[in-house]
C-alpha cells in the first residue's frame, strides 16, 4: 500500500503520508449506509396500521367522545379516581413495609421466623388475588368479631364487629397490602442479598448492631436494587386496585361502571376510566425515574451510556 | 499489668471438615506491630478476623486489653456474650480490609463519621469536626466530598483507616491493605501505616509487603497450614529464614 508513491487515481495516498507533521488529521466517517427496503417497508405498514387504526376510533361514532369528555371531569369519576390514589399509595407502603419484615425474617438465623415468612409469601403468591379481596370482604363469615385480650377464648379487652370493620376499603386495602407484601418480600431479600458481605461486615467490625447494620447499611444499598421493580409493582398496583369492583370498592372502575350501568354508556365509560389509568401510570413512570435518580447517590462512576439507558424512556436528552 | 494488647492462645478453627487454624499462640504487646505473611489460603485473614469475633472460633482463647473475645467466664463456665457486648468489644479493635469495603452511597467524610454517629451516638457537629481531622491526618481533607467511586484504590484505602480510627481504638487490624492496590499506590497506604505504628498504635498487619515488615514489625509471624511456622524478628527472620517452607515462600513474593 504505501509502496505505490506515483499510482495515478489514489490520491489520498500522498496526502495521508504528508500529514504526520503537527500529529493528528480529521478524518470524518461519512459513509454511507446500504439500503434497507425490508425495514422501510415494516416501518410503512406499521405507519399505515396506526393511522387507520386511529382514523377509525376517532370518526367511529359509537364511541360516543362528547360523553367521554363530559364524564371525564364528573365528579363521581374524580372521587373513583381518588379512591384509586389512596388504594394505592396504601397498599404499596403497607406492603412495602410488610415485604421488608419478611425478607429480614427470611434472612434471619432463625428457623421459625425463615418457617413463618415463607408460609406468608407461598400462601399469598400462590392464591389469586380476586379470591383473596371476595375472602376479606366476606371475613365477617369466618370471625364476626375481632377483640383485643386474653388469647385463646380468654376476656376480651375491646371488641369489634367485622361488619362494622370490613368495609369495601378496609377489605380492599387490607387484600392488596397483604398480597403486595408477599411479593415485595421477594424483592427486598433480592434487594438485600445483593449488597456485598463486606459491607456488613465492615459496619460490624466498627461495632454497629444488626439493625444498625441493616438500617444504615444494608437497606440504603439494597435501595437501588428494590426501588426499580417496586417503580413497576406501583404502577402496576395502579391497575390492579380495579379488581376491587367485583367488591364495590368505589375506586375508578367501581364508579365508571355505577355510571354505565345507569347511562348505557359502555364503551365511553370505560374509555373515561382508562383514559385516567393512563394518566396515572404516566405520571407515576417519570415520578419513578426521578426517585431511581436519588438512590444513585454514590454511583456517579457508572459510565454516561450506562445510565442512559437505565431511564424509563430510551436515550433522555437531560 | 500492662500485659500484651492481643493474647491468643491455642485457637482452632475449622470450616465444615477442614481445620483452618490448627492451634495458634500468639502475643501482640501493646503498641507493638506484628506481621503476618503466609501463603495464599494458609489462615492469615481467618486468624485476623477470628481476633474482633468476624468468625467464631471452636476452641481456644482470644484477649484483647484483657477482655477475654466474645464469651464471659463465669464461675468455671464460658458465657456467650450478648449482642451489644460483642459490639462494645468490636468498638475498641478497628480492622482494615484488602478490598477496603467503604459505604458507597456515602462521602469520604461520612464514611468516617459514620461509626461516630451512629455507634458513639456523636452529635454530627462534632462528628463532623473529628472526621475532618482525621481526613487530613491521612492527607485527604480535600477529598472530604468524594464518593469511594471517585477516589483512587489508594485513597479509598485511607479513608477506611480514618473510617476505623475515628472509633479511637486500642488496636488496628490489617488484612492485606495493599494488595489490591496498583503498585504507585502501595505506598500512599504503607506511608499512613507507618505514622499510625510511629504514633504507638497496636497494630497486627497481614501483608505481603516485606518491606514494611522489616522496617515497621517488631515480630514477623509465618503461618502456613494453619500454624505457626516460624516467628521472630523480622529484620533477623527475613535474613536468615531457618524453615525451609518460609525460604520458599520468600523466594516466591520478594
Ligand atoms: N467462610 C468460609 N467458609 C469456608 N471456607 C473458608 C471460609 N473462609 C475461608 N475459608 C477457607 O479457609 C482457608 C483459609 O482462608 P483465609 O482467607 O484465612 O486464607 P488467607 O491466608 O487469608 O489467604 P489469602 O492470602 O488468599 O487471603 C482457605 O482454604 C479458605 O478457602
Ligand atoms: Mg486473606
Amino acid at each position: 500500500m504505501t509502496g505505490t508513491p506515483g499510482t495515478p487515481g489514489t490520491p489520498g495516498t500522498p496526502a495521508l503520508a504528508g500529514a504526520g507533521a503537527d500529529g493528528e488529521r480529521h478524518l470524518p466517517i461519512a459513509a454511507i449506509r446500504p439500503p434497507r427496503p425490508g425495514r422501510w417497508i415494516a416501518a410503512a405498514v406499521a405507519a399505515f396500521g396506526m393511522v387507520w387504526l386511529l382514523y377509525t376510533v376517532v370518526v367511529n361514532e359509537n364511541l360516543h367522545w362528547d360523553v367521554i369528555a363530559a364524564y371525564l371531569m364528573d365528579g363521581r369519576v374524580l372521587g373513583g379516581l381518588w379512591v384509586t390514589i389512596q388504594l394505592t399509595v396504601l397498599s404499596m407502603a403497607i406492603g412495602l413495609a410488610l415485604g421488608i419484615l419478611a425478607a429480614v425474617m427470611q434472612l434471619s438465623g432463625s428457623p421459625v421466623l425463615r418457617g413463618a415468612s415463607a408460609l406468608y409469601t407461598w400462601f399469598f403468591r400462590g392464591t389469586p388475588l380476586l379470591v383473596q379481596l371476595i375472602f376479606w370482604f366476606n371475613i365477617g363469615l369466618v370471625f364476626p368479631s375481632f377483640g383485643l385480650g386474653v388469647p385463646f377464648d380468654g376476656p376480651k379487652l375491646v371488641e369489634w364487629q367485622a361488619n362494622e370493620l370490613i368495609t369495601p376499603f378496609t377489605a380492599a386495602l387490607l387484600g392488596l397490602a397483604i398480597n403486595e407484601g408477599a411479593y415485595m418480600a421477594e424483592i427486598v431479600r433480592a434487594g438485600i442479598r445483593s449488597v456485598d458481605p463486606g459491607q456488613r461486615e465492615a459496619a460490624e467490625a466498627l461495632g454497629m448492631s444488626h439493625r444498625q447494620v441493616l438500617r444504615r447499611v444494608v437497606l440504603p444499598q439494597a435501595m437501588r436494587v428494590i426501588i426499580p421493580p417496586t417503580g413497576n409493582q406501583f404502577i402496576s398496583m395502579l391497575k390492579t386496585t380495579s379488581m376491587v369492583s367485583v367488591i364495590a370498592g368505589a375506586e375508578l372502575l367501581t364508579v365508571s361502571q355505577r355510571i354505565y350501568l345507569g347511562n348505557f354508556e359502555v364503551i365511553a365509560m370505560l374509555i373515561v376510566a382508562s383514559i385516567w389509568y393512563i394518566v396515572l401510570t404516566t405520571v407515576a413512570s417519570v415520578g419513578q425515574h426521578f426517585v431511581e435518580r436519588r438512590f444513585e447517590r454514590g454511583h456517579h462512576a457508572l459510565p454516561a451510556r450506562v445510565r442512559r439507558n437505565l431511564r424509563p424512556f430510551g436515550k433522555g436528552s437531560a | 499489668m500492662t500485659g500484651p494488647m492481643v493474647k491468643i492462645r491455642s485457637v482452632r478453627k475449622c470450616f465444615g471438615s477442614v481445620e483452618v487454624l490448627r492451634g495458634i499462640s500468639l502475643d501482640v504487646p501493646t503498641g507493638g506491630v506484628v506481621c503476618v505473611v503466609g501463603p495464599s489460603g494458609s489462615g492469615k485473614s481467618t486468624l485476623l478476623r477470628c481476633v474482633n469475633r468476624l468468625e467464631t472460633i471452636d476452641s481456644g482463647r482470644i484477649w484483647v486489653d484483657g477482655d477475654l473475645i466474645g464469651y464471659a467466664e463465669r464461675g468455671d463456665r464460658l458465657h456467650h456474650l450478648r449482642p451489644a457486648q460483642l459490639c462494645a468489644q468490636r468498638q475498641g479493635i478497628g480492622m482494615v480490609f484488602q478490598r477496603f469495603h467503604l459505604f458507597p452511597h456515602r462521602t469520604a467524610l461520612e464514611n468516617v463519621m459514620e461509626g461516630l454517629v451512629v455507634v458513639k451516638g456523636v452529635s454530627k457537629g462534632v462528628a463532623r469536626g473529628r472526621g475532618t481531622e482525621l481526613l487530613e491526618r491521612v492527607g485527604l481533607a480535600d477529598r472530604a466530598g468524594h464518593y469511594p467511586a471517585q477516589l483512587s484504590g489508594g485513597q479509598q484505602q485511607r479513608v477506611a483507616i480514618a473510617r476505623s480510627l475515628a472509633m479511637d481504638p486500642k488496636l488496628m487490624l490489617f488484612d492485606e491493605p495493599t494488595s489490591a492496590l496498583d503498585p504507585e499506590l502501595v505506598q500512599e497506604v504503607l506511608a499512613v501505616m507507618r505514622d499510625l505504628a510511629a504514633s504507638g498504635m497496636t497494630m497486627m498487619v497481614v501483608t505481603h509487603e516485606m518491606g514494611f515488615a522489616r522496617e515497621v514489625g517488631d515480630d514477623l509471624v509465618f503461618i502456613d497450614g494453619g500454624v505457626i511456622v516460624e516467628r521472630g524478628n523480622p529484620r533477623e527472620v527475613l535474613a536468615a529464614p531457618r524453615h525451609e517452607r518460609l525460604r520458599a515462600f520468600l523466594g516466591q513474593v520478594l
